[in-house]
């Protein structure tokens, strides 16, 4: 009977652990910044602990039946943690802080109030030395048990919800474990193994369902329904819908929204183009949903159009899928336009076709191999491409969110050589986005558009130009290959924004 | 680090540490070649009875050996205007330890990778980078401007330690505060050394000829690097780790045996600037210095034509009648050729010398004086990049704590494209922390497969998954990569009767200087073709001051 409390002394510690380290590892995975989540959770769950240990005394009587009820609450309580944090950052994302601190502060408060109680039970049969000295053993045998295998099975192997669901199982066995021992002095309790076994169906549920509902979680980090998910070989592509309202995401990062994605495009395209009566040959970088191609398209003058996108993938479905076609207007089909899948480095360095417009639209510098698309050979290379009388605009990531980035990218562009024209835009889903205008010669804003726009007039265009103070000019280092400075500056800037 | 990232390291950790579970069992071995030499190859020209010369044609200069030596003297008589001259290679190619090799994935490098940015007493290394319009403006400025695509790319290294990648080669993560104090003070000596000027003279000059002949420093060519640290009060075991990389890297040599005038030589003698990167850039390329080797044969072929004969070892040198008759053997055609020379540069390895030379016991005898420090490069082609532990995220050179090799550099490094996809890496290392005869020994003895197996095995502790993305995995021995060297050699007396002019034969190999670097080889080659064209009487403007 004692070895038997001992060993569940073993599991209780065991899951008392794991909880701290599924609230920990779940809070970096989806906060980031790890040291600072592990240390604030196993904080406080340490003090919560330490409550629960000091509430133990109000426990007075009937204490193996207290036991029963408080592993089958922390068995639930700590089982489901993972899966319903998961849940809540997934579904209203604000609170999740809120309620990952509550988890923490209530499971702690469960499992400080496990240990003293299971000494009090052992101490009518043993020692005080014997219960405290065997006791504690095997709760710091139970931390180390898990702490090894957390790691090295039980992550790679079932994943945190579903570690989270085993540890409560084990809770639960647990209680009724004891319901078993002590089946003589709590005979008249029925209520309680109806509470049990309810636990533990619904613990079992969970553990068997657990998959689904993380692939059905990971579809609710897009809040809207999943119209295509397709994993190339370059990239995850998913593209959501939610009444009229299209997203695309690529690698999880939203690239467009249906409903303000003309501000972008207009942007990008319209205030070069629309001073360019001469043009003729456009190239387009990136790019592969078309968008910027339609409203290229829009000018009759344009002959050609060259997209370069890397992805087949993504090219195919924006020529393909009836609602994007409609987006972007059929352009990808144009006679105009030919689509070459390849990259797009590499393809500026085999080919010496120049062009009237350029358009360059990366992603964001998030690593150093896109970094090498922002760095000053590149735009060397770009601008062997240019006609005479040509301009490139760039999209440069945020003026105001990434500000020593934006202005790293024109000090960038300048270094070799070409004339800068910074810009800015709002799209409401991204914020307010910067772009740049690059050529050989100065640049005059056009005085109106010939074609038509949604977002763009003539009277708001000076405005586009104009830096409020909390977005003008500050000094940054040239983006070279050799010391990508653009990749730093932008890793320092967004993760004080996420902050 | 990204969340992901995180998560994946966590189940990386975990799957890889479980016996049977991740790797499935141990992939077969990807196809290769095992390429090279293990032994010695006067052992060929001893052995073999090689017939008399079927034909005999006069040289007035011959170069013999057409590795960056050979090439800098053809180079500098080139652009002189002096067209009179011809290169002999044993290999199908130039370069010598300046070769690429190259296959539908990239090229990449033989053995020699990098240059540092040149000092400024480097001036024929200056002139070389101009004309090849890497290095803009006036070559002989404090801090030129190079061409972007030829500075390394950032990150420029990391290293593997404790299951972590670290930026930067010296250890930082862990070190105590005392061995911090040591490697401050290490910096400390080296940049006295850095500093220093004897009259015009660089305590550490690159080229090395130009160093200070102070005593003090000589008498550093007498201890080992070991010594000196130790009598420093540098006994820093992550110091000690970082130096011995450092000689085993640049010398093939332990940080036990190389001589502490060389081992500080690596660190201070780099003083190069640029106006567009940090004073630690180097410049390489897919192909490593191979792009230093093309550049100075088109130099050579635009000025004065075809001068190059491959296919051809040289075996016999010998003075008859006021020139000096040169034998080789043409495998191919099965024949042998004399060549009877006016002037010879020699621009072969010295430890050739006792072997093929007639007469000359002084100088065969200061040969012997030289040992040689057997490599081993292998080049891993891979059908993606590895999954990778975490930490500093993939750079040019990747280094290895506490391992028998040296890391490998990523041949697509500097290539710009959206997606990093296939690439080859190239592994080193030196068979040092033996004699060279037992390293030889080995390169003769151990098989591809076996090496193939090592190199895995140890590349798999930073990628647990090497063996499935490696296509192919060729193995290059080297059996007399590069000259060691040990206390005594550099500042000895055998080394300079090599580095003499003499009436009609001059040597220009970088063993000419003690130990093997670009800067090295070329001086003494271009300084070989100068002091020759003087002898002839033709005017030239040198390249060396
Ligand atoms: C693995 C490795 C890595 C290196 N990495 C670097 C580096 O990163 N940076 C750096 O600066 N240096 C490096 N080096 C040093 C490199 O050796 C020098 O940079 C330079 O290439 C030496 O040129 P060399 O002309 O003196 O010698 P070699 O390259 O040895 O040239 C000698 C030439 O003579 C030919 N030859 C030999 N015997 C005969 C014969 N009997 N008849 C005719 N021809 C003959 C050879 O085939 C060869 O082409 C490295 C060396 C090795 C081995």
């Amino acid at each position: 009977m004692n070895q038997a409390l001992l060993f569940s002394v073993f599991i209780v510690a065991s899951c008392g652990l794991a909880y701290e380290l599924i609230a920990g590892a779940l809070s970096s995975y989806l906060l980031g910044d790890s040291i600072t989540q592990f240390s604030t959770v196993i904080g406080s769950y340490l003090f919560a602990m330490g409550i629960g240990s000091w509430l133990s005394r109000y426990v007075e009587r009937n204490l193996v039946a207290r036991f029963v009820q408080i592993e089958l609450m922390v068995g639930v309580l700590g089982g489901f943690s993972a899966a319903g944090l998961f849940f809540i950052f997934v579904w209203f994302s604000t609170p999740f802080k809120l309620a990952l601190y509550l988890a923490v502060f209530g499971i702690g408060v469960l499992v400080g109030l496990e240990i003293p109680l299971i000494m009090r039970i052992l101490k009518r049969d043993l020692s005080f030395k014997d219960v405290v000295s065997q006791v504690l053993t095997f709760d710091y045998l139970g931390a180390l048990a898990v702490s090894i295998l957390f790691p090295l099975l039980l992550v790679p192997q079932l994943g945190l919800v579903r570690s989270g669901l085993l540890f409560g199982l084990l809770n639960v066995l647990v209680a009724l474990w004891a319901l078993w021992l002590f089946r003589e002095p709590l005979r008249n309790s029925g209520w309680l193994k109806t509470q049990a076994f309810v636990s533990l169906a619904v613990l079992t549920i969970g553990f068997a369902a657990a998959g689904q509902f993380t692939s059905l979680a990971e579809a609710h980090l897009y809040a809207d329904e999943i119209v295509y998910n397709e994993t190339s070989p370059y990239q995850h592509i998913v593209i959501t819908r939610w009444r009229d309202d299209l997203r695309l995401f690529l690698n999880n990062n939203l690239q467009f929204s249906s409903r303000d994605e003309y501000r972008y495009h207009e942007a990008l395209v319209h205030p070069a183009l629309a001073t360019l009566p001469g043009a003729r040959r456009v190239l387009v970088l990136g790019g592969g949903d078309g968008l910027a191609v339609r409203e290229i398209l829009k000018y009759p003058q344009i002959e050609s159009v060259t997209l370069v996108d890397l992805d087949p993938a993504m090219t195919q479905l924006f020529s393909t899928a009836a609602a994007l076609r409609k987006l972007n207007a059929q352009a990808l089909s144009s006679p105009k336009v030919r689509v070459l899948n390849a990259d797009a480095l590499k393809w500026l360095e085999d080919n010496d076709d120049v062009f009237d417009f350029v358009v360059v639209d990366f992603p964001d510098p998030s690593n150093f191999a896109i970094g090498k698309l922002y760095s000053a050979a590149f735009y060397r290379l770009l601008e062997k491409h240019l006609s005479a009388g040509a301009l490139a605009v760039i999209q440069s990531t945020s003026p105001l969110y990434a500000r020593q980035s934006f202005w790293c990218v024109v000090a960038t562009l300048e270094s070799v050589g070409l004339v800068t024209t910074p810009y800015h835009a709002l799209v409401p889903s991204f914020g307010e986005w910067g772009f740049v205008l690059a050529g050989r010669r100065a640049y005059q804003p056009p005085a109106g558009y010939s074609v038509e726009t949604r977002f763009l007039t003539a009277e708001t265009t000076p405005a586009l130009f104009q830096f409020a103070k909390d977005m003008a000019r500050v000094d940054a280092e040239v983006n070279h290959l050799n010391n990508q400075a653009l990749v730093r500056y932008f890793e320092r800037e967004w993760r004080q924004v996420i902050r | 680090m990204e969340r992901r990232d995180f998560l994946s390291a966590l189940a990386a950790a975990g799957l890889a540490s479980l016996p049977g579970c991740g790797a499935p069992a141990q992939a077969a071995l990807p196809p290769g070649a095992l390429l090279g030499t293990a032994i010695d190859p006067a052992h060929r020209l001893r052995e073999r009875n090689l017939p008399p010369p079927s034909a005999t044609r006069e040289v007035p200069v011959l170069i013999v050996g057409a590795g960056i030596g050979g090439l800098s003297a053809g180079w500098k008589l080139a652009k002189s205007g002096f067209n009179d001259f011809l290169m002999v290679e044993l290999e199908a190619e130039a370069g010598g330890n300046s070769r690429s090799g190259r296959n539908e994935v990239s090229a990449f490098p033989l053995a020699a990778h990098y240059l540092p940015l040149p000092t400024r007493e480097a001036t024929a290394v200056r002139e070389l980078l101009a004309e090849l319009g890497v290095l803009h403006g006036d070559p002989r400025a404090a801090r030129p401007r190079y061409d972007e695509r030829y500075l390394c790319a950032t990150p420029q290294e990391r290293l593997y330690r404790n299951g972590w990648w670290q930026e930067g080669i010296l250890p930082h993560n862990g070190v105590s505060a005392a061995e911090l104090e040591q490697y401050r003070r290490f910096y400390a000596l080296i940049d006295a050394f850095k500093q220093r000027r004897d009259g015009q003279r660089r305590a550490f000059a690159l080229p090395m000829a130009l160093s200070s002949r102070a005593p003090d420093l000589l008498a550093l060519d007498r201890l080992s690097m070991r010594d000196w640290l130790l009598a420093q009060g540098l006994d820093s075991p992550q110091l000690h780790w970082y130096v011995d990389y450092a000689c085993r890297d640049d010398y093939g040599t332990n940080i036990s045996e190389v001589s502490a005038w060389a081992g500080i030589h690596y660190f201070a003698c780099r003083s190069g600037e640029a106006q567009d990167a940090a004073s630690d850039t180097v410049l390489t390329t897919p192909g490593g210095n191979g792009w230093l080797t093309e550049g100075l044969a088109q130099s050579i072929k635009a000025r004065a034509g075809d001068r190059l004969l491959t296919g051809s070892l040289v075996f016999r040198v010998a003075e008859e009648g006021g020139r000096t008759n040169v034998d080789l053997w043409q495998p191919e055609q099965q024949r042998t050729v004399r060549l009877s020379a006016g002037q010879l540069i020699w621009a072969a390895p010295l430890f050739l010398v006792p072997h093929v030379f007639a007469g000359q016991d002084t100088l065969k005898l200061a040969a012997r004086s030289f040992s040689y420090a057997p490599w081993l490069v292998a080049n891993l082609t891979l059908s993606r990049f590895p999954t990778d532990r975490a930490g500093a995220s993939m750079a040019w050179d990747n280094v290895l704590y506490d391992s028998p090799g040296l890391g490998y550099v990523v041949s697509t490094h500097q290539q710009m494209r959206m997606r990093p996809g296939t690439t080859v890496f190239t592994y080193y290392r030196a068979l040092s922390g033996m004699s060279p005869q037992q390293g030889r020994a080995i390169l003769q003895e151990t098989t591809r497969k076996a090496w193939a197996d090592q190199i895995l095995t140890e590349l798999e502790r930073p990628h647990p998954d090497i063996r499935q993305v490696t296509t192919r995995l060729d193995v290059f021995r080297n059996a007399h990569a590069m000259a060691r060297p040990l206390p005594g050699l550099i500042w000895g007396q055998q080394r300079a009767l090599f580095a003499a002019d003499r009436p009609r034969l001059r040597f220009a190999h970088a063993d000419v200087s003690g130990f093997s670097l670009f800067e090295e080889a070329q001086y003494r080659g271009v300084l070989a073709a100068e002091r020759t064209l003087h002898r002839l009487g033709k005017s030239f403007v040198t390249s060396l001051s």
